[in-house]
């Protein structure tokens, strides 16, 4: 089989930076906006907002239940908290603080993980956030953003900042080029379709994206029509896009930096497999990680253009294609 | 989403607004009678949704009827009044004290109480804000309203609000690691503007605290905390107006509500097994009897 390895050219960012800017500037424009933390200043890129705001960072210290319930009790007084913590310390330790305090109470609060996926490498499983999407995905009136590049993670600050309710949203960490046209919608149950494409059809989020696109060139280069939709919103999903895409390609190929055990492939397989059943790939973490930084680990998963041309080129066999 | 019964919270304005000039002494057998009446309420609920939480339901009830009777700034025909008072039943268990109490306040109309835990009603086993005025938060799981408390006294600070925010803790509850985090950061900010009132009945689900997980000495955990602590009997409203006063040292305040489980039922009180038993009919009317003296 051809090597598809191809090497990333275009510039990449970590797009905590976007994130520490629009926060600033929302800051600035409206005096409603505060950060709350958990002793996570620096990983969450707060430094300047503290600077600028230092009333308005309120950091309660290594304790993410307290860290999300003083969120709701901000949203509740009248405040527009961006509650900021390592995504897996703020979606697994305060779950329940998640469902309770934030969606089930209608608190408006902004659940943003930090250094999400495998960002944290080396680290190990412990500091892994590949299950916040799966938890979060099960808690009602909790929309779940996964972001992108820099304009997707500009435009899901501002959607959640102007939103009724609290939301999650992944702030990428793991260095990816710009993908995303800036003109491209960002609602919610609205997906992007990046490359259009006849024989099947690659959905990927985050730091997928850009893998997913590199492997639908190599794809074209072997006379096969690869689409590449991307769901910013992995709830609620853009259902008609994806019903769409099973009907007019013949297999479909999720991939995702997470769990594929609840995420975004089991919420694209859901909608497949009842409303127009195809054959599917999930592309995705499976198991606690070994040792390895976020690039290697990335690649031990198979979560590269290689591994999406595999699965890609599978599901067509599998169809007879 | 309920709302109010507009001649009840005019009659509960005028009965709060009459206390101003009051003597304490009226102003505590006023307190007293309220009690009396909210805890009939709460037997009556809990008889017709044979469902309920009816010890701690009856041992809170005099804690809730002084903040709501006498201390709580709050309009119940506008519960979302952004510099309200806050009030949070962070053991939301006693979810038939709550309700009772703010449907004599006019939150919504009394008659609501009969649909308690019935399919479909808007009152159920535990707070929804999204359905009950008056409801800051919803509760249930425990140790979740502490934190919430937290949040609005910091709202209130950064707004520059007078807004002051209460919650009613159970004292099992306090064996909940959320809550020290809470306390530690209210502690760490001095939230003189919120006051955390723990509902000592000394039970919890299946045993005695102390015997369960011992709470012990609360007082001094409290104090290192970094809070002003007030240790009162939770059925002297006299004493539960004093322990709500404001601070007095910039720190927030801890009320340690000496209370009895079951109170006002002689055959409930201080029994583990009243946590959530449901009375026989012929325990409601001796329990209805006892306290209509």
């Amino acid at each position: 089989m051809t090597s598809v390895s191809v090497p990333v050219v275009a510039p990449a960012y970590d797009c905590r930076q976007v994130f520490a800017e629009e926060l600033i500037a929302l800051a600035r424009a409206d005096e409603r906006v505060v950060a709350v933390c958990n002793d996570s200043v620096g990983s969450s890129n707060l430094v300047e907002f503290r600077n600028e705001f230092p009333d308005r960072l309120i950091n309660v210290g290594i304790a993410e239940q307290d860290l999300v319930g003083v969120g709701a009790g901000l949203a509740n007084g009248g405040l527009i908290p961006f509650v900021s913590a390592a995504g897996p310390f703020l979606t697994g330790r305060a779950l329940e603080q998640i469902k309770a305090d934030c969606a089930y109470s209608g608190h408006k609060v902004i659940l943003c993980g930090q250094s999400p996926g495998m960002a944290y490498g080396e680290l190990g499983p412990t500091h892994h956030s590949v299950e916040d999407l799966s938890w979060l995905r099960a808690i009602a009136d909790l929309p779940v953003l996964v972001p992108t590049d820099r304009a997707q993670t500009r435009a899901a600050i501002r959607w959640a900042y102007a939103a009724d309710g609290p939301c999650y949203l992944r702030i990428p960490r793991f260095r990816v080029p710009d993908t995303i046209p800036a003109d491209a919608l960002f609602e919610p149950g609205r997906a992007v379709t990046l490359r259009e494409g006849s024989d099947v059809t690659i959905i990927a989020i985050g730091t997928m994206v850009s893998r997913a696109l590199q492997a639908a060139e190599v794809l074209e280069s072997e006379g096969v029509s690869a689409r590449v939709i991307n769901t910013p919103f992995v709830d609620p999903l853009d259902e008609d896009t994806v019903v769409r895409a099973a009907v007019e390609t013949r297999g479909i190929v999720t991939v995702e930096e997470a769990t594929i055990s609840g995420g975004l492939g089991a919420a694209v397989a859901s909608v497949v497999s009842q409303r127009h059943p195809v054959p599917m790939r999930l592309l995705g973490v499976n198991g606690f990680a070994p040792t390895g930084d976020a690039a290697y680990l990335l690649n031990h998963f198979g979560l590269t253009a290689d591994g999406i041309h595999t699965a890609v080129v599978d599901v067509l066999e599998s169809v007879g294609a | 989403m309920l709302t109010a019964d507009t001649p009840t919270a005019a009659r509960y304005r005028d009965a709060r607004r009459a206390l101003q000039g009051s003597e304490q002494d009226d102003v505590v057998r006023w307190l007293q009678s309220v009690s009396a009446e909210i805890r009939i309420k709460i037997i009556r609920m809990i008889d017709t949704a044979q469902l309920g939480h009816v010890g701690g339901d009856l041992s809170v009830t005099d804690i809730l009827v002084t903040l709501f009777g006498a201390v709580l700034e709050v309009d119940p025909e506008d519960p979302r009044a952004p510099d309200r008072d806050r009030f949070i039943l962070s053991k939301g268990h006693c979810a038939a004290a709550l309700y009772s109490t703010l449907a004599w306040c006019g939150y919504f109309p009394e008659a609501e109480l009969g649909s308690f835990m019935a399919p479909l009603s808007p009152l159920n086993g535990h707070p929804n804000r999204r359905k009950v005025p008056g409801v800051e938060t919803n509760t249930g799981p425990l140790g979740h309203g502490f934190p919430v408390a937290v949040g609005c006294a910091l709202a209130a600070r950064l707004r520059g609000s007078a807004s002051r925010t209460v919650v009613v803790l159970g004292d099992g509850e306090m064996q909940e690691g959320s809550n020290w985090e809470a306390a530690m950061t209210a502690g760490h900010y001095g939230l003189s503007s919120l006051t955390a009132i723990v509902d000592r009945n000394r039970l919890q689900q299946g045993a005695r605290t102390e015997e369960t997980k011992a709470l012990e000495p609360l007082d001094a955990k409290w104090a290192a905390f970094g809070w002003e602590v007030r240790v009162v009997d939770g059925h002297d409203h006299a004493a539960l107006l004093m322990a709500l006063l404001p601070s007095a040292t910039g720190r927030p305040v801890a009320v340690v509500a000496n209370t009895i489980k079951g109170r006002g039922v002689s055959f409930m009180e201080d029994r583990v097994e009243w946590h959530h038993k449901v009375p026989t009919a012929d325990q409601v009317r001796a329990a209805i009897e006892e306290l209509s003296r």
